[in-house]
């Protein structure tokens, strides 16, 4: 180091090679990058309220959340999901590879099917949750929130399998809502009615392709569509003019955020860390604590930390629990501890709401087992509201409820509801 | 086929020791053998007609007194005589040599005499540190997630016999645990001849040079060593190292033992997380309720387990075991023995080093990391026709040398390599034992490929997997399954890869087996 502040006589020519160096990797200047849809975004963008999502420029809001909240119960919302990493995982071995990988059975997954699954460390901690596309018998992609691409790589030794990264090269939506079907129809992507849920197709668009999946984030009437980035933008454009009499609306995060939590799905690293972010040894979660318990197949063979888990269940040794709150009162409980008997700390929320579908006041939270399991009486959360400069605590009664906590009978509906 | 309790893959001598200490627990024990003959790299063969010699392996010097104990080996025709012990000579080509005479040279010769005190001083101060490491050196690894209170008793006693060090030798002591060898001696002696020997000997069978840090830790791995009670003993096996090894199968085969030869093992059979048999390379299955593979890990896990049944944390693990050999081993039939200039009788049947300073044995190790051989090998020469007639025919002489460096990924190949290997070799051997080229009635080369392909080890290492200190102890063969236990129930590594590492010891076999009765397997 002390070598290279020194000052030293440089020639002409090692000045332009550095220059010429310094000007390609000017990639610093742009902090947040763009998604293929970015153009678009940036027009809508009035709120300009971003944050970053996997070094993406993403919304929280694009004009405003409560009303794009209202935009996926009511009309047609439309999200850019671009920034979620995919994986593209080929080859005759796939299916035996993502079952090694996976919680799930995946030779129960059948070609044009989508599921939502999870994958764990040797010591059966999740490293995340997300969902696995089959595009055909050899072909998959699997969606998720962080990057996997080393562990999927040294997964991959001893199967015929490939497996590339296409986070950049494909570009995601989310079309979500009960028009969403009618927008999709209108738009002409015929036979899109067929699409049952966790199906998904192929249709034509602008001289490509377009997969569309009947899968969402929102636990509503919804479609994930992925197209190649440079057919991203005629996508939209598609989208946004056949929607116009449906009430089509760009959202941010925000608005989707309270989608999923009245949906009651987890988010990696919000609900729970993921195995390869924790630095605390008791942050790390099994599946069977944080709610995915079910997605274990121990009929199938092996698949990374079956051993693990298997031991911990028989040894009982199972030490968390996530678990559906219901919260008297009004008052969101965002991030409130959870305490037995008022007075015994037993775990904390994650995300909380007042649900306006379910009508009540909702919660995701982690508890200390047995509380969540066996001991679900006398549960309190301690929310402290912000009053112009002042907290008032309120000691609130919680309720562990069942997930979702909503259930929209139009997001399974068949054929599809036309609004 | 009556089925058995335990079968042991792998006919090496950990893999005997393994079947032999489980069949005397009562065990019904098959051993599955590969190659024709068991004794894997510690075998006697014939590498010319009528000459014969020790494999690979050729100085015994750690075979663990529990195994002796254990398997009682010296009722099986295996006993160790002070008389045999082996004298170590430091060659040198600027005059006389110097001999370390008896155990590890409690008796130095050809030195000045301040050298002769400066050694004694480092030889008893080298001796008690090994001392400190020898439970470690030989014992189940600490299990630091499950502490036992065996395991917490032993590091008690550990740490009990640092204390009785003394304040001044225990911070020594830990000063110089990771040290180079290079540093440590030059702090304490003078005669390069003398550092040449040490330096030589602590990087033996490793891929390190003296000035490569922790290269002392190999020093304190001999001296961990010893042969008929006295540390650092060395001796020529009457026979050859397929002695010891007969000497190992014939207590195994008493105690019921069953050893199948020519039967490769092809796949672990694994049901539901649990190695439940083996399947041979001609289709046949066998069953048992415990597995024990005394061969190298990464072949055990990659490719007769494979990935698929472990997990991929484990599988990247064992893919990042260094074993990449830089040894070689020379053998030459020769039609009368050399005259090495300036030794006497004793130091022909002795141990001839050609390591004539630190400097020398740095600079052969400094090709090596960049894919190339030593221009100007260091080894170990033997001649054990001299004390062993039976090997050679009358009057002519067998030779035994490891050498080193000789990287097993040379980068032109060693197709191409080796001739121009051997030519270095024998250069350096003429320069001090003139005329040996000349007798010469064949000479054979085995360079780490040979090694991988004839002894079935992977980069023709013959520890299984580098010992070095991020492979050692708790980290071998990989953090977290260094107890011989492995991540599927019922399978157990027993090999040199496992701890403590290779050398014709037994300790790992030993442990293992000592580890699956205590878990009852």
């Amino acid at each position: 180091m002390a070598q290279a502040i020194r000052k030293k006589p440089v020639s002409k020519s090692v000045n332009a090679a550095v220059s010429a160096r310094i000007a390609a990797q000017d990639h610093f200047r742009t902090l947040r990058l763009g998604t293929p849809f970015q153009p678009r975004i940036d027009a809508l963008a009035k709120t300009q309220d971003w944050y970053n999502w996997a070094g993406c420029r993403a919304p929280h809001s694009l004009w405003d959340e409560e009303l794009e909240y209202f935009a996926i119960r009511s009309q047609a919302a439309l999200f850019d999901i671009s920034p979620m990493t995919k994986y593209r995982i080929e080859g005759p071995d796939a299916e035996a590879f993502l079952d090694r990988v996976t919680l799930r059975d995946v030779t129960k997954l059948k070609p044009g099917r989508v599921h939502y699954t999870a994958w764990c460390d040797d010591e059966g901690f999740v490293l995340d949750d997300g969902t696995l596309f089959r595009l055909s018998p050899k072909r998959f992609r699997l969606c998720s929130q962080e990057r996997h691409l080393p562990w999927l790589l040294d997964s991959a030794i001893g199967f015929d399998v490939t497996v590339e990264e296409e986070t950049e090269a494909v570009a995601g939506l989310a079309l979500q809502g009960p028009t969403s079907f009618a927008v999709l129809r209108d738009a002409g992507f015929a036979g899109v009615e067929k699409l049952k849920i966790f199906d998904l197709a192929d249709f034509p668009h602008d001289g490509g392709t377009v997969g569309i999946s009947r899968t969402g984030f929102t636990g509503d009437l919804g479609y994930e569509l992925f197209v190649p980035a440079d057919k991203a933008l005629s996508l939209w454009d598609r989208l946004m003019k056949a929607g116009v009499l449906r009430g089509i609306r760009a959202i941010g995060y925000t608005a989707l955020n309270r989608a999923r939590l009245e949906a009651g799905l987890i988010v990696a690293n919000a609900d729970f860390t993921t195995a390869e972010h924790a630095i605390r040894a008791d942050r790390l979660r099994m599946p069977d604590e944080i709610g995915l318990g079910f997605m274990i197949d121990l009929e199938k063979g092996h698949f990374n930390g079956r051993r693990a888990i298997l031991e911990t269940r028989a040894k009982r040794k199972l030490r968390h629990m996530l678990v559906g709150l219901e919260i008297e009162g009004n008052i969101p409980a965002e991030h409130a501890i959870v305490y037995h008997k008022k007075s015994q700390e037993v775990g904390l929320v994650s995300a909380a709401m007042w649900s306006p579908m379910a009508k009540r006041n909702i919660a995701i939270a982690s508890l200390a087992r047995p509380y969540g399991d066996t001991m679900v009486e006398d549960l309190w959360v301690e929310i402290y509201a912000m009053r112009e400069l002042q907290y008032q605590k309120l000691m609130k009664r919680a309720k562990v409820v069942a997930r979702p906590f909503i259930k929209l009978d139009r997001r399974t509906a068949n054929p599809p509801a036309d609004f | 086929m009556t089925s058995s309790d335990a079968i042991v893959i792998g006919g090496g001598h950990n893999g005997l020791v393994a079947a032999a200490a489980l069949a005397r627990a009562g065990r019904k024990v098959l051993v599955l053998e590969a190659g024709s003959e068991v004794g894997g790299a510690a075998r006697t063969e014939e590498f010319a007609p009528g000459f014969r010699v020790s494999s690979i392996a050729h100085l015994l010097n750690r075979l663990h007194p529990d195994v002796m104990k254990t398997l009682e080996l010296d009722k099986h025709g295996l006993q160790f005589a002070r008389a045999n012990f082996m004298p170590s000579v430091a060659l040198s080509r600027d005059g006389p040599p110097l001999v370390l005479h008896g155990a590890y040279g409690e008796v130095l010769t050809g030195a000045s005499s301040s050298e002769q005190s400066a050694w004694k001083e480092l030889r008893a101060q080298l001796l008690r540190y090994a001392g400190i490491l020898k439970p470690f050196l030989s014992g189940r690894p600490p299990d630091l997630a499950g502490m036992s209170l065996l395991d917490t008793a032993s590091l008690g006693q550990t740490a009990l016999a640092l204390k009785k060090l003394g304040k001044e030798d225990m911070r020594d002591f830990l000063r110089v645990l990771l040290m180079n060898v290079a540093d440590l001696l030059d702090e304490q002696l003078a005669d390069i001849r003398l550092k040449g020997l040490l330096a030589f000997d602590a990087t033996l069978g490793s891929h390190l040079g003296p000035r490569s840090p922790t290269s002392l830790l190999g020093l304190y791995y001999r001296l961990a060593g010893e042969t008929g009670g006295a540390a650092g003993a060395q001796i020529l096996p009457q026979g050859g190292m397929g002695a010891v090894v007969a000497a190992i199968r014939a207590s195994a085969e008493k105690a019921g033992v069953a050893i199948r030869i020519s039967a490769p093992v092809a796949k672990i059979i694994v049901e539901n997380g649990r190695a439940v048999g083996v399947a041979l390379d001609n289709g046949k299955v066998l069953h048992a309720r415990t597995i024990v593979s005394a061969i190298n890990p990464a072949t055990t896990f990659l490719d007769l387990v494979g990935p698929r049944e472990i997990n991929t944390g484990f599988v990247r693990k064992v893919k990042n075991i260094r074993m990449k050999g830089d040894a070689a081993k020379l053998n030459l039939a020769l039609d009368r023995p050399p005259q090495f200039t300036d030794v006497d009788a004793a130091g022909h049947k002795g141990r001839l080093v050609i390591a004539p300073s630190p400097d020398h044995v740095e600079r052969a190790f400094n090709p090596s990391k960049y894919g190339e051989f030593s221009p100007e090998p260091v080894m170990e020469v033997t001649l054990p026709s001299l004390a062993d007639p039976s090997l050679a025919p009358s009057g002519a002489c067998v030779l035994s040398a490891v050498v080193q460096y000789a990287p097993y990924a040379l980068k032109e190949g060693w197709h191409a390599g080796k001739p121009k290997f051997l030519k270095a070799i024998m250069a350096q051997l003429e320069a001090y034992a003139p005329g040996i080229g000349k007798s010469i009635v064949h000479a054979e080369l085995l360079t780490p490929t040979d090694i991988e392909t004839r002894y079935r080890m992977p980069g023709g290492h013959w520890h299984h997997g580098e010992l070095q200190a991020d492979q050692m102890l708790i980290s071998r063969p990989v953090s977290g399954w260094s107890g011989y236990d492995t991540p599927l129930e019922g399978l157990f590594l027993a090999g040199a890869g496992s701890h403590p590492g290779g050398g014709v010891s037994g300790a790992p076999g030993l442990n293992a087996a000592r580890r699956i009765i205590a878990m009852k397997g």
